[in-house]
């Protein structure tokens, strides 16, 4: 596409966002697909992901004869941007669109491929994962959900954990044990895209510390799920599970896109301290909250510079993986710092929480309580420390 | 968005190479030792090196390239601790380039180009940090003839520097006036003792000192000269940041306590990362500020970007000094530590030119 086609291509996505976003509802949405915790909110969001992909805005660069769009990615991009720009709700199928299709896409067969991919984009088959298990947040490797062969079914044991979705999922991609022999604690997993459907696999709703259920413990009580399910080999498990990562994380592209999470910009909290109040004045004029302020700024814009200071090799320094590495543990600490002081901001009514007399309807309570989830999830940042301690300092293990 | 010229990529490479060689640490307490006199070889070389020349026209002799060139540099030699007259010299161009007239920058800058040294003087001794907070005062008589008197301090290697920018009040607006050392009286310069034992710190007092017409710059560039004095030390500072953090890191990997390397303990692995943090962030930050020092026209967006970048130094290397003392327990309580060595020189590097809240106080009003 050139320059121009581009840009039209912009103004012409831009006046479509702002024609069919959808009007604010009466209750308050969720800002991440890891937040869905009631039916109200799934199903508004799943209409929103329908809404998108019949524009055909969802998938663009997924092959046509599979349901997706066929053209280039630079238009999926330019969506992606502009559904960020637009402030328009994210899409929930967050797992299916950007983890679990381009795995299949990448890996499947070409019956995975006709059965999956369509169903993905359409939000008619909402996908999640069964990764995390209870006794083994930050260590993958020594999953324990056992999957064991009995004819041309693997029978499932045990329990998963921060299932996102888990109550409307009708596939999980899943790691399981499916050998305890092998050289190490990795070569005995096997990766599966597991039908939630099947008896026995029952996904129990968690209450966050919200109040509101966002993710499920999912329990595997003799659980049978189809042989040909499995995704690779037998004991290949841990590298699909690499891979999907990869998509995770976006470090290769493939990604169906649109938004999955509503941004969180530094913007927002200095516009907020115009807006919001504390003894009686704009947060904003109070001297000790600018310089807490300027404090969070100087934060989000570091963050920024180093982002782009990452992009220069010549100026990697002795530490060149440092910044990539340390990208989730500043990002998501962050977003904690910056949640607590937008609740800072609102003098008495700081004690206030979900309810009309909120400011934004309890909003940044609920953002602040919820930004957890960053600091702890994928990795604490404790864990996030001493791995960054370890592999980037070259300091003993703990 | 940041952006590296092939310039700076070149001089980063050699400059770590030559501070490496020239500066190891052993030299550095060797120089403190000896009351750090100016190594004439060392500087020679660097002159030699084109160092002094890097921002000053080609015409008057030197490269004519960007100060934001010169980053790499400095960032180079705080790194390895090594004082030289550099940051003096190279600020005193700044101030004849901005505000020199071409008689002034004609007889000086060739001669500074080839290693005649100079420097600024622009705080006093209330320490203050802003321009309108001078007092030293130009005066005319009612004959017309001009005298200078004030006091100065933190005046940089005045002591072996051949010409002094003095920043002076005339009348109601701040003027520069070049003093040349041989026609100060004695006394004029005395030794200033500061925390950071690798720099040369001077007072100057002037008292009627006679001052000739030609001897004022024509310029009032004063805001341009501060930010370029912030930026340098910045350079320094993330280069001394690299180097508390290397002394660290390699206490940690070798020091036993409890039969246990003491990097092992998270009480000190995650405040050490913590400082490679906070010194990737400086890094980040000093070179947004040399891309827009070199690229952006609007002053006010150069001084955010300079003063958001001297407010994380300033805070990150004396956090990183502080806790390099502690991290080496009894050992740290020494001076045989170098820890210490980065510690005082972080302390005076924050002290100068606006510590991190003064900088958070002016990015405030320029900020939102």
């Amino acid at each position: 596409m050139n320059e121009n086609e581009i840009s039209e291509f912009r103004s012409d996505v831009r006046a479509w966002l702002q024609d069919n976003k959808p009007a604010a509802p009466s209750f308050l949405l969720p800002e991440t697909f890891m937040e869905v915790g009631t039916d109200q909110q799934f199903e508004f969001l799943r209409r929103w992901q329908q809404t998108v992909y019949e524009a055909g805005y969802l998938g663009m660069s997924w092959p046509e004869a599979y349901g997706g769009g066929g053209q280039p990615q630079v238009m999926q991009e330019i969506v992606n941007q502009e559904m960020a720009a637009q402030r328009v709700p994210f899409v929930p199928n967050t797992i299916g669109l950007n983890w679990a299709g381009p795995l299949i896409l990448d890996m499947g067969s070409e019956a995975d491929k006709q059965r999956y991919i369509k169903n993905i984009l359409s939000a008619e088959d909402i996908w999640c994962q069964g990764f995390s298990e209870p006794d083994h947040g930050s260590d993958l490797g020594n999953a324990q959900v056992r999957a064991v062969k009995d004819g041309d079914e693997y029978v499932i044991n045990g329990s998963k954990i921060w299932t996102s979705l888990g109550s409307y999922a009708k596939y999980m991609i899943l790691i399981a044990r499916t050998s305890n022999e092998g050289p190490n604690k990795y070569a005995g997993l096997s990766f599966f895209l597991a039908p939630m459907t099947a008896d026995g696999i029952a996904p129990t709703p968690i209450k966050k510390l919200t109040g509101e259920y966002g993710f499920c413990q999912t329990y595997f009580t003799d659980a049978r799920i189809p042989a040909d399910c499995m995704l690779g080999n037998e004991g290949e498990g841990w590298s699909v599970a690499m891979k999907t990562l990869m998509f995770e994380r976006g470090a290769v592209g493939g990604q169906a896109g649109g938004l999955s999470m509503m941004d969180l910009n530094i913007n927002d909290i200095v516009e907020l301290a115009r807006r919001a109040t504390r003894n009686g004045r704009p947060a904003i004029e109070d001297p000790l909250t600018r310089d807490e302020l300027v404090k969070l700024v100087l934060e989000a814009k570091g963050n920024a510079a180093m982002g782009s200071r990452a992009r220069i090799p010549a100026l990697g320094g002795t530490y060149p993986t440092a910044v990539a590495m340390s990208a989730k543990l500043r990002s998501s600490e962050l977003k904690r710092k910056m949640t607590r002081f937008a609740v800072s901001l609102q003098g008495a009514n700081g004690a206030r929480y979900i309810s009309e007399d909120a400011l934004d309807g309890g909003k940044w309570q609920r953002s602040y309580l919820n930004s957890f989830s960053g600091t702890i999830g994928g990795g604490t940042t404790q864990i996030q420390k001493n791995i960054l301690g370890e592999r980037v300092l070259g300091l003993p293990k703990s | 968005m940041i952006r590296f010229s092939e310039e700076q990529a070149m001089l980063l490479d050699t400059a770590r190479e030559f501070c490496q060689k020239r500066a190891p640490i052993d030299a550095v307490r060797q120089a403190i030792q000896a009351g750090q006199p100016l190594d004439a070889t060392l500087w020679q070389t660097m002159v030699d090196l084109g160092w002094l020349g890097v921002t000053i026209p080609e015409i008057y002799g030197g490269l004519g390239l960007d100060l934001a060139d010169t980053v790499p540099i400095f960032e180079a030699m705080g790194r390895q601790l090594l004082a030289t007259p550099l940051l003096a010299s190279t600020l005193a161009a700044q101030v004849l380039i901005a505000n020199g007239s071409d008689d002034q920058k004609n007889q000086w800058l060739p001669k500074i180009a080839a290693g005649q040294i100079a420097t600024v003087a622009l705080t006093e001794a209330n320490g203050a940090w802003d321009a309108d907070q001078i007092t030293a005062r130009l005066n005319q008589s009612a004959s017309g003839e001009m005298t200078l008197t004030g006091s100065k301090a933190f005046v940089l290697d005045a002591g072996v520097a051949d010409v002094i920018l003095v920043s002076a009040l005339q009348g109601e607006s701040l003027r520069w006036c070049l003093v040349d050392t041989g026609e100060l009286p004695d006394g004029a310069i005395q030794r200033e003792v500061v925390i950071d034992e690798t720099r040369r710190s001077y007072s100057l007092v002037l008292s009627d000192l006679s001052i000739r017409a030609d001897q004022i710059l024509p310029g009032t560039a004063f805001k341009k000269i501060e930010l370029a004095a912030m930026l340098l030390i910045t350079a320094e500072m993330s280069g001394g940041l690299e180097g508390v953090l290397a002394v660290i890191v390699g206490y940690l990997n070798t020091r036993k306590q409890f039969d246990r390397l003491i990097g092992s303990y998270q009480a000190m692995k995650h405040p050490t990362v913590d400082i490679l943090m906070g010194a990737e962030m400086t890094r980040s930050y000093l070179y947004h500020a040399a891309t827009v020092w070199r690229d952006e026209t609007d002053l006010a967006v150069v001084e955010s970007a300079v003063r958001m970048a001297k407010c994380c130094a300033s805070e990150q290397f004396s956090e990183a000094g502080d806790r390099g003392i502690q991290f080496h327990g009894g050992f740290g309580f020494t001076y045989e530590c170098d820890a210490q060595l980065y510690l005082r020189r972080a302390l005076w590097s924050q002290y100068q030119f606006g510590d991190e809240r003064h900088q958070r106080q002016k990015l405030s009003a320029l900020l939102f």
